[in-house]
């Protein structure tokens, strides 16, 4: 078996020390430790982080493969410094039965980039009306635990309710996209002081709010565990604030990019920033990041929404909803959240690693670092500077909202169970 | 070839917003329209400052008003004119904006007048590269109709100050009142931003449901009761209503909203004697307004018709103009002509 020798790197961003992989698995930690017949990558200045876990991908694959498959998905994930992927359901056709999750999670094997876990569909189609053979999906190869109507919202309270409750059997969670669908028709961006000066449909704060609240006190109600996507404002960080200190089952995510970047944006109609939540205030923005650190916001997810070309360049009522963002999230993340002293690199693994891993109840990531565990593993090279073209990206699409911003850090390497799937910041 | 002054700052070169206008631009465009104006008066209602330019009129939503009004400007201008209606075509779908752009870019439109269904449809095609000619803005969306809030402000100097007296003069301390629909308003979004550049105290008043959350960002008042506005006004700007904004639940009924935002003689009285009532059409009568209003040498919508054509003649001389004077002697024009 192939041995490496990680020298010299910050471990969670603490005393360098050395990490010798020895297969699939971490066979030593410790200082001054002895190469031998390992290939040895000196680390000396380098964060090591346990290889990132992304809650909420899009993949696309099947049915949208001129956007992503699951191949070129898990090769950006892979650069972007992840090992492990859940894959959103709303795929064509809907990932709403066990052979659709079986066929993505085999895909997902045959990459070999980074594993490819399936999300459920909540409802047949996506629809909101008829609950999926949740437990068909659960019980299948892919082993589904997470489920998501994701780009819609279960807003039937009767549907959400019974969700939760049936997934309870088989400790599975709903993560629900909250959006109020009668509050946001014909919604562009967010609702305020931009979008009444720019015309364009607002989608309040409130529709994203409302049904956090109803369904944190569902999930109180029937005893189950709900799970928030991409929560995207200042109110909806108090009702999960509340509803954690009164003892609810609730997580939550945030995207990088609604910890970085305002609804000031659309002012250049540019439909680069057009996604949904909408991007929000710079009220709202502070509130993410104070939640995130102080661990009310449980994970950072990344919603890579990948779309071709055409579909972004374009009018933006026109333009689809959504960036990429698995190459970019650690980047954002060492902006927003370490370099303004939020959060310590034993934070950010644990926000979006270890957490992530185990609300989706992923066995062998989100591990730590220590002898006997998977080598599942990040290197980062947290001085870089770079600005980031996306022609550089993995990504079968480029929508990044990031394109000629500077942001700091670099995925050197990724290890996939010992084996680099990204070696001096190429893919392997 | 500009000629505004300071030009739009975000999209130089091109009419998108009024909020992009200056105060000297707007004024540069209303003493313009003065010269323009004067042009309709003559047997020969033609100058020859666009000859060989080509204006392209790109609908994608129906408004024969608006698009017979630009219309009419540029061949005035002596442009050529093509009306390229995008509504009911192929591009209402499968075609998009930039695959018409580039069409138009390669038949060699010097200037696209569009009107988009799309806030910000227009800003895009001035700034995405798509096309290399001049972009008037004829109405987006929810969001702006700038050559609608030129004419409005110079049917406003016409009437509170005179044609002449007017000249270089902007509407500072004149009181305005918006009344009706502010949340799909492209026109109250576009008169806000100029009337307020032009000095005016701008009052918006309509029911809570139809100002738009944020409004408190606007360079304006708002109150939600007319009959406490109107005393105080030199000019009440009624909206269109739209019948169907009633079954979105935006008011109760056609009659409650009629009650207390519709503009009758009686509340008309209570307006000062010099002030105006205007409308940028068409007009719902029996709704935002009476027959009595409508019909009274006190409401311009008539005028604001005409004076429409005058303000894009300016709007379009200034952005593609000749190096010549805009208006040049009657028997000059006449030469021209006979050519
Ligand atoms: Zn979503």
């Amino acid at each position: 078996m192939t041995k490496i020798l990680i020298r010299g790197a910050k471990v969670l961003g603490g005393e360098p020390q050395d990490v010798l992989i020895d297969g699939e698995t971490v066979a030593a930690v410790g200082t001054g430790l002895d190469a031998g017949d390992a290939t040895v990558i000196e680390a000396a200045g380098k964060i090591l982080l346990p290889g990132l876990v992304d809650l909420h991908t899009h993949l696309r694959e099947p049915g949208r493969e001129d956007s992503e498959t699951v191949l070129t998905g898990t090769r950006a994930a892979a650069s972007g410094g992840y090992t492990a992927v859940f894959a959103m359901a709303n795929t064509f056709p809907v990932a709403d039965t066990a052979g659709v999750v079986e066929q993505v999670w085999r895909l997902g094997k045959e990459s070999g980039y980074c594993d490819v876990q399936p999300i459920g569909a909540v409802t047949v189609g996506l629809e909101g009306k008829q609950l999926s053979e949740l437990g068909a999906m659960h019980d299948s190869a892919a082993g589904v635990t997470v489920f998501s109507d994701d780009g819609k919202c279960v807003d039937d309270a009767v549907i959400m309710r019974r969700a939760l409750e049936y997934v309870k059997a088989f400790g599975g969670v709903i993560a629900q996209h909250a959006q109020e669908p009668r509050l946001t028709e014909g919604a562009q961006m967010n609702e305020g002081v931009v979008s009444a000066e720019l015309g364009l449909g607002g989608w309040p704060a409130v529709a994203e709010e409302s049904i956090i609240a109803r369904d944190v006190l569902l999930a109180e109600h029937v005893g189950s565990r709900v799970h928030i996507c991409h929560l995207s404002t200042a109110g909806s960080v108090e009702i999960v604030r509340w509803a954690k200190s009164r003892g609810i089952d609730v997580t939550a995510e945030v995207t990088p990019h609604h910890l970085l970047l305002t609804d000031e944006l659309v002012r250049s109609y540019n439909p680069v920033y057009k996604v949904n939540p909408p991007l929000r205030t710079e009220r709202d923005v502070m509130a993410l990041r104070e939640a995130l650190a102080d661990g009310t916001i449980d994970i950072v997810a990344t919603d890579h929404a990948p779309h071709p070309h055409e579909d972004k360049d374009c009018e933006w009522a026109a333009a689809a909803m959504g960036m990429v963002g698995l190459e970019t999230a650690l980047s954002v993340v060492q902006q927003t959240m370490v370099e303004t002293g939020l959060l310590d690199w034993a934070g950010v693994a644990e926000r979006m690693s270890f957490k992530p891993a185990s609300i989706g109840g992923l066995a062998g990531h989100g591990r730590p670092i220590a002898v006997g565990e998977p080598a599942n593993l990040t290197l980062l090279d947290s001085a870089y500077r770079g600005v980031v073209d996306p022609a550089g990206f993995a990504s079968r699409s480029r929508n990044t909202p990031y394109e000629g911003r500077e942001l700091p850090g670099r995925v050197t390497h990724t290890f996939l169970r010992g084996r680099a799937t990204v070696v001096d910041g190429k893919l392997a | 070839m500009l000629h505004l002054s300071g030009g739009s700052p975000r999209t130089p070169g091109h009419l998108i917003s009024a909020a992009d206008l200056s105060r000297d631009d707007a004024v540069l465009i209303l003493d313009t329209a003065e010269e323009m104006a004067r042009v309709a008066d003559r047997p020969i209602k033609k100058l020859p400052t666009l000859r060989g330019r080509t204006v392209v009129n790109l609908f994608f939503e129906d408004s024969t008003r608006t698009r017979i009004s630009f219309e009419a400007a540029a061949k005035r201008l002596s442009a050529d004119v093509i009306n390229f209606s995008a509504k009911g075509s192929s591009v209402s779908k499968g075609e998009s904006l930039k695959d018409t752009a580039l069409t138009l870019e390669a038949m060699g439109a010097d200037a696209v007048v569009i009107r988009h269904h799309a806030s910000g449809a227009p800003y895009r095609l001035a700034t995405s590269g798509w096309i290399d000619g001049v972009v008037v803005n004829a109405g987006d969306g929810t969001h702006e109709h700038p050559t609608q809030a030129l004419l409005d402000a110079f049917t406003m100097r016409r009437r509170l100050i005179g044609p002449d007296a007017g000249l270089g003069q902007d509407l500072s301390g004149r009181r305005i009142t918006i009344v009706g629909d502010v949340l799909h308003s492209r026109v109250a979004r576009s008169n806000v931003h100029l009337l307020g550049t032009l000095g005016a105290e701008v009052t918006l008043v309509a029911p809570p449901t139809l100002v738009p959350v944020g409004v408190e960002s606007w360079p304006c008042e708002v109150s939600y009761d007319l009959d406490q506005v109107l005393p105080k006004s030199d000019a009440v700007m009624m909206l269109r209503v739209q019948r169907e904004r009633m079954n979105a639940a935006f008011f109760p009924t056609e009659r409650e909203y009629a009650r207390r935002y519709g503009l009758d003689g009686d509340r008309m009285a209570r307006m000062p004697e010099h002030a105006v009532v205007m409308h940028p059409g068409p007009m719902n009568r029996g709704m935002e307004i009476t027959a009595e209003v409508a019909d009274s040498d006190r409401c311009t919508a008539v005028e604001q018709v005409a004076n429409g054509v005058s303000i894009r003649m300016a709007v379009l001389y200034l952005l593609l103009g000749g190096s010549e004077p805009a208006v040049t002697n009657n028997a000059t024009a006449r030469t021209e002509e006979n050519k």
